[in-house]
């Protein structure tokens, strides 16, 4: 046990590392590209809608937020079409455009150089659906050869290797919603043991019957049918949340080298932690202790925090337990709390990736996205929700909270780059 | 006779891998090695299957592994489809 803590204190302390973000981008319901989501969230436009991607009249959640305007043949090769399901050319498009902003030709680094690591948590499940279709209602000899890999957790992560000739370490993190904080995380442990730069972040997409089996199964959706009442955190009306698809991809960066190349920092990665819930009814929940380990690895107290974006379950307890945490941390009321994933829906790992995006943009545009939906926080909540528009605010710390199905806590500190 | 025919095998390529940018698959590409064409192991294992399938035939895939163009391919599939038909 001492010998693996202090072999695991010596890969992660390894080199003393600044990870900043130098390049990102976001594909997620309210805009394909980063300033376009970004614009309609500043708006408080809600792009939760009517599922469209297939006929959800028969099953009792019928909301969705979907990615709208995206056409594969912009952002994906033909020859990678018959190989992709939805979810991998949403991430090819999000990592695409992350490295055209961070300005990072991997093709003029040396081999090795660039990493990948996103969090993913269901894989390619329409085109897994359309697979398992083939085989009980034809045959095994109508599946094709793609399933092998187009279903997998690791599919974005190999791909968008694969497409930018990124040979550095790589991998893929499951832990639902959490996920886009977790992948983040390790792209720095990277960063630390000597890669250059990772691109690293959370994409998921699940819209298809059998997916929304799934989620059904799962519980915690809301079933209203009014999209700006549906998904309400914090709220004392608050009856679950809508599935979203889509995220964020980041090129995470040693600091030097991105100063080096004369790169741009849209933030730096301050503090990062994660821990696991005990088995539900046999202790409290951890997602403070998550938030006070990320504190403390950014070096920082509560009182330097200047916004944080929650979680945001949208399940009464679930609210409560957050707002308890948040309290815990800041007192009632004490800091300003956002959930921009109001007007996406939860995206599963994209969800926190897109709200590391958000935090982000925060920090470069010094305001506070908006929450849509909840108008006035339960009176066990007490946190001062940003609510109805985005407020103007000083911003050089924020951080970022998610939790996972399955007891995943995860949370990160961003500071402003400058 | 049952025989498969460049035009034929090049349709599969095409639907079942995509097709890359800059590379005619209509041209005599007879001779071209399929890696030249952008087309890997994984994407010849899809038209096998396809190929089985449809013509119901059993091929030997591990002879077909070393083919390296279409018209090697194109031989080792015909000499299958006529083994069949004369057995």
């Amino acid at each position: 046990m001492t010998a693996l803590a202090g072999q695991e204190r010596g890969l992660i302390g390894a080199r003393d590392v600044t990870a900043v973000v130098t390049g990102l981008g976001v594909v997620a319901p309210g805009g394909v590209g980063t300033e376009s989501w970004w614009a309609s969230v500043l708006r408080g436009h809600n792009a939760i809608g009517p599922v469209t991607r297939f006929d959800a009249s028969g099953y009792p959640v019928r909301l969705a937020g979907e990615v709208s305007g995206f056409t594969d043949e912009e952002h994906v090769s033909g020859r990678l079409l018959p190989q992709t399901d939805r979810v991998t050319r949403l991430a090819l498009a999000a990592a695409a455009q992350a490295l055209e902003t961070a300005a990072l030709d991997p093709a003029r680094l040396p081999d090795y150089a660039v990493g990948v690591v996103t969090a993913n948590a269901a894989g390619g499940f329409e085109f897994g659906q359309r697979e398992l279709q083939a085989l009980w209602s034809r045959g095994s000899r109508h599946v094709g050869a793609y399933q092998s890999f187009a279903w997998f957790y690791a599919a974005n992560s190999g791909q968008i290797s694969i497409r930018h000739g990124l040979r550095g370490p790589s991998g893929v993190v499951v832990s639902e919603q959490a996920g886009g904080l977790d992948a983040v995380a390790q792209a720095r442990r990277l960063l630390r043991r000597g890669t250059g730069a990772v691109v690293t972040g959370g994409v998921d997409s699940t819209l298809c019957p059998w997916g929304w089996t799934a989620h059904l199964a799962a519980g915690g959706l809301s079933t209203a049918e009014d999209p700006d009442r549906a998904y309400l955190p914090f709220d004392a009306a608050a009856r679950g949340h809508v599935v979203g698809e889509g995220g964020a991809l980041f090129v995470v960066e040693d600091g030097d080298t991105a100063r080096a190349r004369g790169a741009d920092a849209l933030g730096v990665v301050a503090g990062c932690a994660a821990t696991f819930d005990p088995a539900p009814g046999t202790g409290r929940p951890r997602l403070l202790p998550a938030a006070e380990l990320a504190l403390a690895d950014a070096g920082i107290t509560p009182a330097d925090v200047d916004v944080v974006f929650a979680d945001a379950a949208g399940e009464r307890a679930a609210d409560r337990a957050e707002a308890q945490t948040l309290t815990a941390l800041f007192g009632p009321f004490g800091v300003p709390v956002t959930a921009p994933k109001t007007m996406t829906g939860r995206l599963l790992s994209g969800g926190s990736a897109v709200d590391l995006a958000a935090a982000l943009l925060a920090l470069r545009d010094q305001v506070i996205p908006p929450t849509v939906g909840t108008r006035r926080v339960a009176d066990d909540c007490p946190v001062d929700l940003v609510t109805g528009a985005a407020r103007p605010a000083r911003l050089r710390t924020a951080l970022v909270l998610a939790r996972g199905r399955g007891g995943f806590n995860a949370a990160t500190v961003l500071r402003a780059a400058r | 006779m049952d025989r498969l025919e460049l035009t034929e095998l090049t349709a599969l390529l095409r639907a079942c891998a995509g097709e890359g940018e800059g590379i005619d698959l209509n041209g005599d590409v007879l001779d071209t090695p399929f890696l030249d064409l952008g087309y890997d192991s994984l994407a010849l294992l899809q038209v096998t299957g396809i190929i089985e399938r449809d013509h119901d035939v059993t091929l030997d895939e591990e002879a077909l592994d070393e083919a390296e163009t279409p018209r090697q391919y194109l031989d080792l599939v015909n000499g299958a489809l006529s083994a069949r038909t004369t057995a």
